[in-house]
C-alpha cells in the first residue's frame, strides 16, 4: 500500500475521533429538542460552564472571588483545599442540575406554547447569561484540566502500525485523548439508550417527546421530565467539556463547538440519537479529508465552513436531515 | 386629547391609506425629522457620533433589513454578519476601482450587489425551513467570511489583510477617512437611514410586503391563494440583503474606516442584529430603531455606570454586560415576546382612549 493512501486513512480515523465529539454536543442538542421543542443555543456554553466549574471546584477556588475583590477590596482567591476528580466531577453534576432546575423555574416554564423562534432567542440570551457568570465566578483566563485522562499520540498504534506502508510511512497518529473520548461516549450513548428504554422515567421522557398532551394526561408531570432533561443536557455537556477542555485547555472557544454542532445536527436530524452521532462522522471525517485533498489548494482553513455547506447541499435533497421525521405540513 | 382620528376628516383615497392616519403621528414624524436633520448636526460631537449616533443608525439600518427578512417574512437569518461584509467588501472595492465617482454610488451599488449575493443564499430556503434554515444561513455567515480573509483580491493584496476606507468627499465635504467631520459622518447615515426606513415602510404596506407576510404566517395556505414562493423568498432575501449590504458598506466606510472580516462581520454580529430585531419587535419598522438604539446605548450606559463611576475592572464589567445583556434578553422574552414595538403600540392604543380605560 501507498504511503498516501495510508495517510488518507490516517486522516479518515481522526477525523471520525473529531467526529465523536462534535457527536456529543449535538446528542445534548437532540435531547432537548426532543422533549421539549428548544433548539437549545446554550449547549455549547452549557459545556464550558461545566468544564470550568470542574477546574474550579478541583482547585478550591472561591467563587466570584475576583468580583467581591473588586467590590469589597478583600484578595481572597482559594479556600486551600483540592478536591478529588471524582468528587469534583459530582459537585457539577449536582451544579448542573441545579443550573436546570433554575432554567426551567424561572425561564422556560414561563414560555411554554410561545413560538420556537422565541424559545431559540431565549436560549441565546442564556447563553449569553451563562458565559457572563461563568467568566464571573472562575475568571476568565484559560485553564488546565488536570483530570489525569491520557494526552499526546498513542505510541502502541504508531509502531503496530509502521510496517504497513513503505519506508516513508511511520504508522498512524492517533490521539490517545481521542480514543478515551470514544470509548466515553460509547459508554455514554449506551446509557442513554438504556436510560431512555428501561426506566420509567425513560419512558416518561419518550411519551413527553411524542405527544406533550398526551402525556400529560397520563399522569406524567411536564415540569419534572423538562428539568430531568435539561440535567442529562447538563450530564452530556460536562463530558464534552471535559473532552474538549482536556484536549484545548478550558477557554472561551469552547462554547463555540455549539456552532459546529449544528450541521452534525442538520445532516442527522433534530429528533434523532442516532442521527447526531452518524452525522458527527460525517462531519468529522468529511471536514477533515477535504482540509486534506483540497484545502491546500485553496488556501487551507476550510474546516470553519465545510461543514456548513456541506449540510446546506444535503438538506436541498433532504430537508429534514438523515433519521429526522418526515415533515408534514397541514394547511 | 391629541392623539385622536375624531375630526381628522379623509376626503380622499391617498388620505385614507397615508402612512400615519392620526394627525399627531404625522407631526411627531416631521419633528422627529426636524430634530434630527436641522438641530442633532449643529451640536453633535466626536464622542457622540462616535459612541452612539452614527453606530445607532447604522444598526437601525441592518435591522430593518434583517426584520423584512425575518419579521415579515418569518426566514429566520444568521448570516447577517456575512452580508455586511459583502457590503463593505463590495463599497471598496467599487471605491478603489472608481476613485472619481461619488461613494453616494458606491454604498447603493454595494447594497445591489449584495442583495444579489443575499438571493443567491436565499435559494434553499424554498426547501428547507425554520431552523434547518437558520442554521444553513449560518453557511453563508461562515463560507463569506472565510472568502474575504483567503481570497486576496478582495482587500486588494494588502499586507495586513485589512481594507482601509480612502477619503472621499461629498459636495467637497470629506465623510469618509479620518479627518471626515462627525456632523457629516452623521448626517451621511441619516439620509441613508430614512430612505432605507421609508422605502421599507412602504413596500411593506405594498403587494410585495403583504405577500411576505402571507408567507410568514402560513406558506403553503399562501401558496394556495396565489402567492409565489419563489418570488416572494426571494425578493425578500434580496430587499433585505440591499439594505443590510449598505449598512455594512456604511460600517465600513463610515464609522469604522478599517475592517477585517473575521472580526467585524463575525457571528456575534448576526446574533447582534438578530436581538435588535427581536427585541425592537418583529415586524415593525419602529422595532428596528427601538432595537438598535436599545442595544447600542446599552454596553455604552453599562461602562460609564461600572467603569466610570464605580470603577470596576474593564474586564469584569464586560463579563457583566454579558450577564446583563442576556438576563435582559431573556426577561423580555418572557414578559413582552412583541417587542418594545409592542410596549409602544399599547401606549398609543392607551392615549389614543385616554382618559377612559377603553
Amino acid at each position: 500500500m501507498s504511503a498516501d493512501f495510508l495517510y488518507g486513512i490516517e486522516v479518515i480515523i481522526n477525523g471520525l475521533m473529531a467526529g465523536v465529539l462534535y457527536a456529543l454536543v449535538a446528542l445534548g442538542f437532540v435531547l432537548i429538542f426532543k422533549a421539549s421543542g428548544i433548539f437549545n443555543y446554550a449547549q455549547g456554553v452549557m459545556a464550558l460552564f461545566a468544564a470550568l466549574t470542574l477546574v474550579g471546584v478541583m482547585e478550591g477556588q472561591v467563587p466570584f472571588s475576583h468580583v467581591i475583590n473588586a467590590v469589597f477590596g478583600t484578595e481572597i482567591h482559594h479556600f486551600g483545599w483540592e478536591v478529588p476528580a471524582l468528587l469534583a466531577i459530582f459537585v457539577t453534576l449536582m451544579v448542573m442540575v441545579l443550573f436546570a432546575w433554575l432554567v426551567q423555574q424561572l425561564v422556560f416554564r414561563h414560555l411554554v406554547g410561545q413560538e420556537p423562534i422565541i424559545l431559540f432567542m431565549a436560549t441565546i440570551g442564556l447563553a449569553y447569561f451563562l458565559e457572563g457568570v461563568g467568566d464571573l465566578m472562575w475568571g476568565s483566563e484559560i485553564k488546565t484540566l488536570a483530570l489525569g485522562l491520557p494526552q499526546g499520540g498513542s505510541l502502541v498504534v504508531e509502531d503496530w502500525t509502521a510496517g504497513l506502508g513503505g519506508d516513508d510511512f511511520y504508522g498512524f497518529f492517533i490521539d490517545k485523548l481521542d480514543m478515551v473520548a470514544t470509548l466515553v461516549a460509547i459508554v455514554l450513548v449506551a446509557g442513554l439508550i438504556g436510560f431512555a428504554q428501561y426506566t420509567k422515567q425513560g419512558r416518561a421522557m419518550r411519551a413527553v417527546a411524542d405527544d406533550h398532551q398526551a402525556a400529560l394526561s397520563v399522569g406524567i408531570s411536564l415540569n419534572f421530565i423538562w428539568v430531568l432533561v435539561w440535567s442529562l443536557a447538563g450530564l452530556v455537556a460536562l463530558v464534552a467539556g471535559v473532552m474538549w477542555g482536556a484536549k484545548s485547555g478550558v477557554q472561551f472557544s469552547l462554547s463555540l463547538i455549539a456552532l459546529k454542532a449544528l450541521p452534525v445536527l442538520m445532516l442527522g436530524g433534530f429528533t434523532s440519537i442516532p442521527g447526531a452521532i452518524v452525522g458527527g462522522l460525517i462531519i468529522g471525517v468529511g471536514e477533515k479529508l477535504f482540509e486534506y485533498m483540497i484545502g491546500p489548494m485553496v488556501g487551507g482553513a476550510t474546516e470553519n465552513w465545510f461543514a456548513y455547506v456541506l449540510a446546506l447541499i444535503f438538506l436541498v435533497f433532504r430537508p429534514q436531515g438523515l433519521f429526522g421525521e418526515k415533515i408534514i405540513e397541514r394547511v | 386629547m391629541l392623539y385622536r382620528e375624531a375630526g381628522d376628516f379623509k376626503t380622499s383615497y391617498p388620505e385614507d391609506s397615508q402612512t400615519f392616519p392620526i394627525a399627531f403621528d404625522r407631526w411627531r414624524y416631521w419633528a422627529v425629522l426636524a430634530i434630527a436633520f436641522l438641530v442633532i448636526p449643529f451640536v453633535i460631537n466626536d464622542y457622540w457620533a462616535s459612541s452612539l449616533m452614527v453606530p445607532f443608525l447604522i444598526y437601525a439600518i441592518a435591522a430593518i433589513g434583517l426584520n423584512i427578512l425575518t419579521g415579515y417574512c418569518g426566514q429566520v437569518s444568521l448570516g447577517t454578519g456575512g452580508f455586511m461584509a459583502v457590503g463593505a467588501y463590495a463599497c471598496y472595492k467599487l471605491m478603489t476601482a472608481f476613485p472619481d465617482v461619488n461613494i453616494v454610488f458606491h454604498v447603493l451599488l454595494a447594497g445591489g450587489i449584495t442583495a444579489a449575493v443575499g438571493a443567491a443564499f436565499g435559494l434553499p430556503s424554498l426547501r428547507i425551513k425554520g431552523f434547518y434554515l437558520a442554521v444553513a444561513t449560518l453557511a453563508a455567515q461562515f463560507f463569506l467570511v472565510w472568502l474575504f480573509n483567503k481570497v486576496a483580491w478582495f482587500y486588494n493584496y494588502s499586507a495586513s489583510g485589512q481594507i482601509n476606507a480612502p477619503e472621499r468627499f461629498i459636495f467637497g465635504t470629506a465623510v469618509t477617512g479620518p479627518s471626515a467631520p462627525a456632523w457629516a459622518q452623521y448626517l451621511v447615515c441619516l439620509v441613508f437611514v430614512t430612505f432605507c426606513a421609508v422605502l421599507a415602510r412602504n413596500l411593506t404596506r405594498g403587494s410585495l410586503g403583504r405577500s411576505w407576510m402571507a408567507i410568514r404566517d402560513m406558506d403553503i395556505a399562501a401558496e394556495i391563494i396565489g402567492v409565489n414562493p419563489l418570488k416572494a423568498k426571494l425578493t425578500a432575501f434580496a430587499v433585505s440583503s440591499f439594505f443590510i449590504g449598505i449598512s455594512g458598506a456604511l460600517f465600513f466606510a463610515v464609522y469604522l474606516g478599517a475592517v477585517e472580516a473575521g472580526d467585524s462581520f463575525g457571528i456575534t454580529k448576526s446574533f447582534l442584529v438578530l436581538f435588535m430585531v427581536i427585541l425592537g419587535g418583529l415586524g415593525s419598522i419602529f422595532g428596528s430603531f427601538a432595537g438598535a438604539a436599545f442595544l447600542v446605548i446599552l454596553p455604552v450606559f453599562l461602562k460609564i455606570i461600572g467603569v466610570d463611576v464605580l470603577g470596576w475592572p474593564t474586564e469584569m464589567v464586560a463579563h457583566l454586560q454579558l450577564v446583563i445583556v442576556g438576563a435582559l434578553i431573556m426577561f423580555f422574552l418572557i414578559k413582552e415576546p412583541h417587542g418594545l414595538a409592542q410596549l409602544w403600540r399599547l401606549a398609543k392604543e392607551k392615549l389614543r382612549l385616554w382618559p377612559f380605560p377603553y
